[in-house]
């Protein structure tokens, strides 16, 4: 009995030790594979599982990091309050909790950055925050961006991952989805560009708005992108879906993408896109103007 | 309708109903649909058909439309009453054809200067792997970007169930009305307490704290009109309230007769920009 709760013990500290060496990021553990691997070869690799490829979920300032010119990021609208327009119960709570646990202030990060010297207007939004989910914060981050991008005449990234609207904020949320669009519609008609990345998991009422709406629309590997989540679909029909339904890959086959484009390559393929839409190091050029 | 049911509605008649009613009533097989609202307001209807890139779909109807002498375009989702009609209508869950087809007619409304009305009747958008191949989420996506530049006016009203998306991609317009008894959300009661409380069971309690009647979301500045509903309409009962809606829709149109199309386009852009 002693020998057993020892046991027990000592197995809890082997434990308790490894998911200390995890939390202080010397390994980490690939929830794909499942191996052990080096936290410093998985940061070489872009967050990308050195065993088995698999992609990590990435945190906005690490993406940020991997695309941007060091050093070039400004930040906008970083403080704006999240409401609670339904007095949904702790919902402020939540938020709060959101913030300490991620150090965000909501679900996307937004603001301006360059990518070889180009000046372009960038966002990128977070898992990590309830899930990615669009309430009015994000909308009104994701919109006040895209309307500075248009005086400014700067071009558009913004690397999507949600699971949709913020349930907590009701039809509020919902109002997002025009609000950003039509944004993006005033954007456009001023000539400029827009590419959307399309990140795990890009679905609901993210991808019913903003994230379709790019003049390019990028993808990373095998991420998730729909409207209907996977267990709505299979509810609506009864019957199970076929492997890599929703995947990047399958959006690729069935036209709703352009390019499937590696994490290795992003700031590569950006850059390309920037450059052949008439953006240069020191602004737009002439000819797209004239 | 049963018996009981009368009764029920009757009672319902005399008192203020709780937001899980009004869902209860929204989804009511005997609801007024669009095409009786078409039937009983407009003069003249000419339905018009397809996408012009892979079928016609059933679940939304539109076409051309005359009201008080002046030609407007309509385009609404359509429920079929029993399983025979909803072979066709799809319970009014329009596939992304169905979407394409609302915007190339209200492109072709835009080219010929006639108004829109929407009308706005949907479970959602419907969740079902063609769906999903052919781009639902685009297809909403482009509506709303596309109908933010649309330079006629736009009125949206919402007369059954606004479901989520599905029910936006015909509702970013100039003014957006609501039937009393409708009900505009996020997502089903079902399902947002499926979502935050992992208990579908419970969508009597989310209904009443998600704000989604037509009092509510009028308070909220989602919608800027209610229209009272005596009792629940329903195809048999809606000619007062299709009259009260044609003389309402008639005043629309005059009060956006004298606005410039950048005006037009300007303060839809400033409606949806408010939230």
């Amino acid at each position: 009995m002693l020998f057993r709760t020892q046991g027990r013990k000592s197995k809890k500290i082997i434990e308790n030790y490894h998911r200390q060496q995890l939390t202080e990021g010397l390994f980490q553990k690939c929830e794909a594979c499942n191996q052990i691997v080096y936290t410093e070869d998985v940061i070489e690799k872009k967050h990308v599982c050195p065993n088995c490829g698999h992609y990590f979920r990435v945190t906005p300032m690490e993406r940020l990091g991997m695309v941007l010119d060091s050093g070039s990021f400004e930040e906008w609208d970083k403080d704006l309050k999240t409401k609670n327009p339904l007095d949904f119960p702790e919902y402020e709570k939540k938020i709060a909790r959101m913030q300490q646990n991620t150090g965000l202030s909501e679900a996307v990060v937004t603001g301006k950055g360059k990518i070889g010297g180009i000046e372009t207007a960038i966002g990128v939004m977070s898992a990590n925050f309830m899930m990615g989910s669009m309430g009015m914060i994000v909308g009104e981050k994701i919109t006040r961006m895209v309307e500075r991008a248009t005086q400014k005449g700067l071009p558009v990234i913004l690397f999507c991952c949600s699971g949709g609207a913020r349930m907590q904020e009701g039809m509020m949320s919902l109002m997002q989805m025009a609000k950003t669009s039509q944004a993006l519609k005033h954007h456009s008609d001023t000539g400029q560009l827009y590419i959307s990345v399309l990140t795990d998991p890009t679905t609901g009422g993210v991808t019913a708005s903003f994230a379709m709406l790019g003049d390019l629309i990028l993808a990373e590997p095998k991420a998730l992108i729909g409207f209907a989540g996977p267990r709505v679909i299979e509810q609506t029909i009864h019957q199970k879906l076929p492997e890599g339904f929703q995947s990047a890959e399958f959006l690729l086959e069935h036209g709703m993408i352009d390019k499937i484009v590696s994490r290795k390559k992003m700031r590569k393929v950006l850059y390309f896109l920037l450059q052949s839409s008439g953006y240069h190091a020191n602004g737009k050029g002439e000819e797209k103007n004239g | 309708m049963t018996e009981s049911m009368e009764v029920e509605k009757d009672e319902l008649k005399k008192r203020t109903l709780t937001a899980w009613e009004k869902v209860q009533i929204a989804r009511d097989n005997d609801r007024a649909y669009t095409q009786d609202y078409i039937n009983h307001i407009f003069d003249q209807f000419m339905k018009l058909h397809g996408d012009r890139l892979f079928r016609d779909d059933g679940s939304i109807v539109g076409g051309i439309a005359s009201v008080d002498g002046q030609f407007v375009t309509v385009i609404g989702q359509q429920k079929g009453r029993n399983l025979k009609e909803n072979e066709k209508r799809n319970f009014g869950m329009p596939y992304p054809e169905g979407y394409r087809k609302a915007l190339r007619l209200m492109k072709q409304a835009e080219k010929f200067n006639r108004p829109i009305i929407c009308f706005i009747d949907t479970p959602g958008a419907y969740c079902g792997m063609d769906a999903e191949e052919r781009g639902q989420g685009e297809a909403i996506a482009r509506n709303l970007y596309e109908m933010a530049g649309i330079k006629v006016p736009i009125l949206s009203i919402v007369i059954g169930e606004g479901g989520s998306g599905g029910a936006l991609a015909l509702g970013v317009a100039n003014e957006v009305w609501m039937l009393e008894n409708a009900t505009y959300s996020i997502l089903s009661p079902e399902g947002f307490a499926s979502i935050l409380w992992k208990d579908s069971k419970r969508a009597g309690e989310a209904a009443e704290c998600m704000k989604i009647t037509a009092h509510e979301l009028k308070e909220l500045g989602i919608v800027e009109q209610v229209i009272n509903e005596e009792e629940p309409i329903t195809n048999i009962n809606c000619q007062g309230v299709c009259d009260c809606l044609r003389e309402k829709i008639i005043d629309f149109l005059k009060k956006y007769r004298g606005k410039t199309k950048e005006e037009i386009v300007e303060e839809r852009y400033q409606r949806f920009r408010k939230y």
